[in-house]
């Protein structure tokens, strides 16, 4: 069995979204259940039926365990792998193994998180991470982390590459224009540039609208074979191609600040797939960050590296744009609660089944979904596909 | 001061060389390649065989970031990573100097300051030029 024979072995046939932006009264896990009751719903399947379970949580340690609990499951396949917030992409790849192998027919991948209204703030939280997380090397020097970690990756691609602050404005404000077009988007005012650049200023050279948002919200997706995903009431999107890769963990050991390790995971997911960047219609990036955004545009493909400063100009990637990214409005300006990647799947996932509305990308068949973990140090990448492009 | 080997692991012998006012890094004794942060294994060829150098104190800005701090209270400061003369990289302020002035490129010299009791690892400017503002 080789990655190419995996190629369309496996669809998602449901997906699902609670508690978006604010979640006051709720708990994580009443979110998270929320979402996946809907997600097992859309699929046309009962929550008995569900026999895999991906999940995981930057506030617990064994996070599947609850999950499992709560929602009832006493699944045959399990996966609580941690690499921050790309790790619902990185899911897909052991899941689809298992349902391969038979392991199990039906997986649940799931997360929820309130860490805009919960009790354990976000502040609370980074502090017990220097205990059970140390970074014995960078700590000290008290970087404001995550910004601090991107903002220096800024600063060198704009040494590099001439890029300006005006081009990592283009990417907020081309989220937001999406968001402007997406009901369920928590951040829809005008945002111009230069509110960008005249905003709050965090760790140059980023603005406090250079960062995502701090939301709560839970999303949740259901996988399956391909040949019973036909038989389910949706139109099956079918994982293509996915690769995960891990370069390093601190921001100081990354060798590189301009090139991530999308630059890997990105080409073994297109080799998988046999596709390359131009065949894909939507994209989804993992925009953390702005500058994350014009990272793995290049990393990936969709431009040279040093390039995408350029390529986002004059509305480049917003409606209307040469290339539609982040189409439900990103982590900058949809949701972002602390880890964002489930919801570049469920995007792609309505795109590709053409239930967009406002912001549907006309004809859209194959979808990109790349997510980022750490401080640019997890990278996993999923291309998705309607049935013609099997 | 004294040439005996730490018995300690890496974290602490770095933190013991430090403490005796010396900035040591390991050097692989397999692929002669320098390692920051301090390991018991080389990250570039496998080797356990790792000597304790003491490091030139030569470094460059690869990235800078200045932290702002809250509006009047001149407490911003510049978290940068030192790109070291022996090849590695490390983070660390840029102290004496004025954080919104430190520029990608700049050549930087190590001292080692106390901060909160423990001994740390900055730079300052190589000129020795001092500009208004220093770090916190």
């Amino acid at each position: 069995m080789s990655l190419q024979h995996m190629r369309g072995q496996s669809a998602i046939v449901g997906v699902g979204q609670a508690g978006i932006g604010e979640a006051h009264g709720f708990t994580a896990m009443e979110i998270l259940a929320q979402a996946a009751t809907k997600a097992v719903a859309d699929a046309g399947l009962k929550m008995q039926d569900i026999d895999g379970l991906a999940t995981c949580s930057s506030a617990a340690s064994m996070w599947a365990l609850p999950t499992a609990e709560y929602l009832g499951l006493r699944p045959k396949f399990i996966d609580s792998t941690m690499l921050g917030g790309s790790s619902f992409i990185a899911h897909l790849m052991p899941a689809m193994l298992a349902l391969e192998s038979g392991q199990c027919n039906a997986v649940l991948v799931c997360y929820g998180s309130t860490q805009k209204t919960g009790t354990f703030s976000r502040k609370a939280m980074s502090e017990a991470f220097k205990l059970v997380d140390p970074l014995p090397y960078e700590h000290p020097y008290q970087p404001m982390l995550p910004p601090t970690a991107y903002a220096l990756a800024a600063s060198r691609h704009m040494h590099e590459f001439g890029t300006t602050r005006e081009q990592l404005a283009e990417v907020a404000v081309a989220a937001r224009r999406w968001a402007q077009l997406n009901p369920e988007a928590t951040m829809r005012d005008p945002l111009s540039i230069d509110d960008v650049l005249n905003s709050r200023m965090i760790s140059t050279p980023l603005t406090v609208r250079d960062c995502c948002l701090v939301t709560d919200g839970a999303g949740a997706f259901v996988l399956m074979r391909a040949d019973r995903a036909r038989a389910q009431k949706q139109k099956p999107v079918y994982v293509l191609g996915n690769a995960t890769a891990v370069w390093n963990r601190q921001i100081s050991c990354m060798e590189n600040l301009t090139v991530t390790s999308a630059s890997e995971s990105g080409q073994r997911a297109f080799e998988m797939a046999g596709l390359r960047p131009s065949d894909v219609d939507v994209v989804g990036l993992y925009d953390a960050f702005t500058i994350n955004t014009l990272l793995f545009l290049e990393d990936l493909g969709f431009c040279k590296k040093g390039e995408a400063g350029a390529f986002v100009q004059n509305g480049g990637i917003a409606p209307g744009g040469h290339l539609p990214v982040n189409t439900n409005g990103g982590g900058l300006s949809c949701v972002h609660p602390g880890m964002y990647g489930i919801f570049l799947v469920i995007e792609a996932v309505r795109q590709l089944r053409g239930e967009c509305g406002e912001r549907q990308v006309k004809d859209a068949k194959i979808a990109l979904a790349h997510g980022n973990g750490g401080t640019l140090s997890s990278q996993s990448t999923a291309l998705f596909g309607l049935e013609e492009t099997l | 001061m004294t040439n005996a080997q730490p018995t300690n692991g890496p974290d602490a012998a770095f933190q013991d060389y430090l403490a005796r006012g010396e900035f040591r890094i390991q050097q692989c004794d397999g692929c002669a390649r320098h390692v920051f942060y301090p390991r018991v294994l080389c990250p570039h060829c496998g080797s356990t065989q790792l000597s304790w150098k003491a490091a030139s104190g030569a470094g460059t800005v690869y990235a800078c970031s200045v932290v702002m701090g809250k509006p009047g209270t001149h407490t911003d400061y510049a978290v940068v990573l030192i790109d070291l003369a022996e090849g590695t990289r490390m983070m660390s302020h840029v102290v004496d100097f004025d954080p919104h002035a430190v520029k990608i490129g700049m050549p930087v010299t190590a001292r080692i300051i106390e901060k909160e009791g423990s001994p740390l690892v900055v730079f300052a400017p190589t000129n020795g030029q001092v500009q208004n503002g220093g770090t916190q």
